[in-house]
């Protein structure tokens, strides 16, 4: 049997709006993964604490605050401070393309604007993890 | 270093990635399951189990805190939090909510909470929860909370792997024949009543507190085991009193007296040498079901397949019954290995 994907989601800061975050984690549990939904309001240091007591293979970070500039590369500082680097992020949210760039620079795997289709958030997942992509 | 020794020497990210292989089954973890079963046996298991919704994660979370109170100068000992939800029947996937309820606890070293999916099994918890909790043993964590899946009425698989079980319930939630089935209530160390400022409190205390009483008030302190079913002969001359307690988990009333209680609880068991038995009863389960399912495999690769699957085929065309199928089975010369 093939190993679970384990994947965190989060929402680091202050909005309240984690309609798109369970959203896309109940697309993941569709698509067979261990989704750990850890509710809103997180530090970037609760979301690498769960991250790494959680053994998780994927980071998702759901933002509509516009704060992901600070927190997100926190997030990243912080997981490769654990020595959690080969940990994949992705960040989901109201995002304007010029910080896209930056944050994929900061080793973000990919960032998802309104409308992505779950379908493609899943096979970017199983892509990276080196697995089939049905 | 390998993951174990660099768990033993108390490294987290190495235990997170421990506790993967094991619930994984991996060949490595299963090694390192056989290397670290000298360091297991330490700690207090304490499950918290009742139906969805009861607040048993939040009350969870108050435990952890209580339990990383400082008491007087010795350093509160370490605490690990095994969450149990389910898996979907479908995809196989899930949704593991707990750490939402556990927030309050982040950020302590102290605290190491792990969130496990049930992966289709039955009973409350997951297959690998017993070696997981084995892992975090060995780790040197003290006191184990393990919360099950919360379905409801026939989750005591908690009850062979606990030395301590809290059930938990809500007001206002079953009335008293829910209270006589046998099942959750009876493996109760500890009843919970939480959100106890709810309406309907008293009606379920005293619901509760009648069920007590017609029992004896006291809980049969080992198992029945499942192949040998007859009375446990031990009945300590004082026998345990199960408390039914009230919490305000989301408030933290109530909760400082439930974490006495456990002690109390741990104490008596020990006291009793109840806690030496639970433990030959849990290692006697856990060597008859590895001798089991390795019999079971022996058995099966020196069957001829062929032989196996005219059985099968009997049985779907119901030329056979199930149970002269194994006698048929088990008759068949085997096919000499080595």
């Amino acid at each position: 049997m093939e190993r679970k994907i384990r994947v965190l989601i989060a929402k680091p800061g202050l909005d309240g709006h984690d309609r798109g975050a369970k959203v896309v984690a109940r697309a993941l549990r569709d698509a067979g993964m261990e989704v750990i939904y850890t509710g809103l309001r997180q530090t970037p240091e609760m979301i690498a604490e769960a991250a790494l007591q959680e053994d998780v293979d994927v980071v998702g970070l759901s933002i509509l605050s516009g704060a992901h500039m600070s927190l997100v590369p926190r997030v990243m500082e912080l997981l490769h401070a654990n020595r959690q680097e080969g940990v994949l992020v992705f960040v989901g949210g109201i995002i304007p393309q010029s910080d896209v760039e930056t944050l994929l620079k900061l080793g973000v795997h990919a960032v998802y604007g309104p409308g992505t289709p779950t379908a493609r958030v899943i096979s970017d997942i199983r892509q990276a993890l080196g697995l089939p992509v049905t | 270093m390998s993951l174990l020794e660099a768990t033993l020497s108390g490294e987290r990210l190495a235990l997170s990635r421990l506790l993967t292989e094991v619930e994984n089954d991996t060949p490595a973890g299963k090694q390192a399951l056989d290397e670290l079963y000298p360091y297991t046996g330490h700690a207090h298991l304490i499950g918290v189990t009742g139906a969805p919704g009861s607040g048993k994660s939040t009350l969870v979370n108050q435990l952890v805190r209580q339990f990383r109170q400082p008491q007087g100068d010795e350093m509160p000992s370490q605490v690990a939090v095994v969450a149990v939800d389910p898996s979907s029947p479908f995809s196989g996937g899930a949704v593991l909510g707990d750490r939402v309820r556990m927030r309050d606890v982040a950020g302590d070293e102290g605290v190491f909470i792990r969130s496990m999916a049930a992966r289709g099994a039955a009973g409350g918890l997951a297959r690998s929860t017993d070696a997981i909790v084995q892992v975090l043993d060995a780790a040197g964590f003290a006191r184990i909370l393990i919360e099950t899946v919360g379905a409801g009425q026939s989750e005591v698989d908690v009850a062979r792997l606990a030395h301590t079980v809290v059930v938990v319930e809500a007001p206002g939630t079953g009335d008293d024949i829910q209270a006589i089935k046998a099942g959750i209530l009876e493996i109760a160390d500890i009843l919970v009543i939480n959100k106890a400022d709810r309406p309907e409190v008293e009606n379920t205390e005293y619901v509760l507190r009648a069920m007590l009483q017609r029992a004896g008030n006291h809980k049969q302190q080992t198992l029945l085991p499942e192949d040998r079913p007859q009375r446990s002969k031990e009945t300590p001359s004082a026998p345990w009193e199960i408390p039914v307690l009230r919490t305000v988990a989301a408030e933290g009333q109530g909760v400082s007296a439930l974490a006495q209680t456990i002690l109390e609880h741990a104490a008596y068991l020990k006291r009793h040498s109840l806690w030496q038995q639970r433990e030959m009863e849990r290692i006697r389960r856990r060597l008859d079901e590895l001798a089991c399912s390795e019999l079971i495999s022996r058995w099966r690769s020196t069957l001829p397949q062929e032989r196996y699957q005219s059985v099968v085929e009997k049985l779907a065309q119901r030329q056979l019954s199930p149970s002269a199928a194994v006698g048929e089975l088990l008759a068949t010369p085997t096919i000499e290995t080595d």
